[in-house]
């Protein structure tokens, strides 16, 4: 899985579909870089539904606190605990070992609500603009 | 706050970028609030040495014959008392004993030295000239913008800042300063700082700003930000004019007796200090260990029995202590040491215990 293959929501999560329709769920490098050093993720547990767009769980950083939202809707099939113990995984490596949640997605069409990569950017870099 | 037209630059503004900070807007100033990141500058100065650039304070010269009647009149301390080469931190209060702003205060030998903090600058100017009388022999002069100043903090900054001046700087007490040679160049150095470790804090014409800066990156000195530098001063218990004081705190309730000498005839404080601290304060600034995860942080309510009875002045995850930490204002009846609190985290509960001030304190050797 690369960035390129996720797509992205304007509350700067990222969801990767793989081939049994179960999304991975995560923060943007811009997010991460963002937020800076993160200190604690709280994150739903295993077998809670997500609606799209909802709330997904809370992110801390040592100078601020932000909302997760799920890109996509669905039940929760499984948490990165390992987050609890290294929160900074989200810093180190936001597409990969600081992956969030997965989710089995109740309907993929949702996807088409949801950006490119490039899209993702050039939205970034406009937000900043303003 | 909101500030009208570009944002100032200090005169290391190349150097954040070289040195890859991520610049922010801080009180109108174009400022880094980190390098590399807080969590690892915390530790850096906690354990070796880092570099500030805190050029976006005042600096402000006082001279004149009645330039020390002036400073007694606003300064919370007796400037008096204060020996050539000394500093003294003290408060600026307005005649109700509201908090104007925090400062330290150099006497040097034929002038003072007055550092108030970026945004108060104009405020504190503008309280000055006020309380100076007609024909006063004054003279004001504000170098903050010729100057550069950078503040060098950690155990190893004693050793690293030697390197480039022949001053024996182990000899420099803490809150004593020296206008000396460094790098080559004229400087002033003050062992003072707003981190909790030893450090020193230098203040040089601008234009050297760049030179200091980069030899003591070379040496070693880790670049820091404002975001590493509001981790250290919260865990040293510092306060932070604009959170943790303003004109609706007395120094009484932000625990600084030590710093008020209230009896002095000519400050203008004077009399509503001593009658404040004669009637008693109901409310007093505290320590808190927060339970849980989840960040405490300025605004955050504090409960006991289901009322609310203070807030959270500032807060945020001690790295050093390994857990969220928070000073607060609460009243005095509920602050003593090991009381239990209730904290509201946007609409969580969690717990929290009072400690005595400062969180953090260095084993001084």
């Amino acid at each position: 899985m690369t960035p390129d293959q996720c797509k992205y929501s304007s509350e700067h999560e990222w969801v990767y579909l793989d081939d049994d329709g179960v999304g991975l769920v995560g923060i943007s490098q811009h997010a991460a870089d963002s937020l800076g050093d993160v200190v604690f993720v709280d994150l739903p547990i295993v077998g809670d539904s997500m609606t799209q767009f909802g709330k997904m769980g809370e992110i801390e950083s040592v100078k601020a606190f932000s909302e997760l939202f799920s890109p996509v809707g669905g039940e929760v099939v499984e948490v990165n605990n390992i987050l609890n113990d290294a929160p900074d995984l989200v810093n180190e490596s936001p597409y990969e070992k600081g992956w969030m949640i997965k989710i089995k997605l109740n309907d993929a069409s949702e996807l088409d609500n949801l950006m490119t990569m490039s899209e993702y950017d050039n939205f970034v870099i406009q937000s900043e603009g303003n | 706050m909101s500030f009208e037209g570009p944002l100032k630059r200090t005169s290391l503004f190349e150097s954040h970028l070289d040195s890859g900070g991520r610049l922010i807007d801080f009180a109108g100033w174009e400022m880094p609030v980190q390098y590399s990141g807080i969590l690892g500058e915390v530790s850096k100065v906690r354990q070796s040495s880092g570099i500030f650039d805190v050029s976006h304070m005042g600096r402000l010269e006082l001279s004149g014959r009645d330039a020390e009647l002036l400073l007694n009149r606003v300064l919370s301390v007796d400037i008096s008392a204060v020996d050539v080469g000394k500093a003294k931190y003290n408060v600026i209060c307005d005649d109700q004993g509201g908090i104007i702003d925090d400062c330290i205060v150099y006497r040097k030998c034929d002038r003072f030295l007055l550092i108030p903090n970026a945004s108060n600058r104009e405020t504190v100017l503008d309280w000055l000239f006020g309380n100076m009388s007609d024909g006063a022999d004054v003279e004001i002069s504000d170098i903050s913008d010729s100057t550069v100043m950078i503040a060098v903090q950690g155990p190893l900054s004693v050793d690293i800042l030697s390197k480039h001046t022949t001053t024996d700087l182990t000899r420099l007490r803490p809150f004593s300063a020296v206008d000396t040679e460094a790098f080559g160049v004229e400087v002033f150095i003050a062992r003072t700082g707003y981190t909790g470790e030893d450090g020193f804090e230098i203040i040089a014409s601008s234009s050297y700003g760049p030179l200091i800066w980069k030899t003591l990156e070379n040496s070693g000195a880790s670049p820091c930000g404002l975001g590493a530098r509001d981790v250290l001063r919260l865990e040293a218990g510092l306060l932070l004019h604009g959170s943790d004081m303003d004109l609706s705190v007395n120094p009484y309730e932000a625990g600084l007796d030590n710093f008020v000498s209230n009896d002095r005839p000519e400050y203008v404080a004077g009399e509503s200090l001593a009658l404040i601290r004669q009637e008693g304060i109901a409310r007093r600034i505290v320590g808190l260990l927060i339970d849980g995860r989840s960040v405490a942080r300025h605004g955050c309510f504090i409960l006991h029995e289901g009322e609310k009875i203070g807030e959270i002045s500032s807060g945020g995850p001690s790295p050093t202590l390994k857990q969220n930490i928070a000073m607060a204002y609460i009243p005095v009846a509920l602050s003593e040491p090991g009381t239990k609190l209730g904290v509201d985290i946007r609409g969580k509960m969690t717990q929290a215990k009072v400690v005595e001030l400062p969180f953090y304190k260095r084993v001084r050797l």
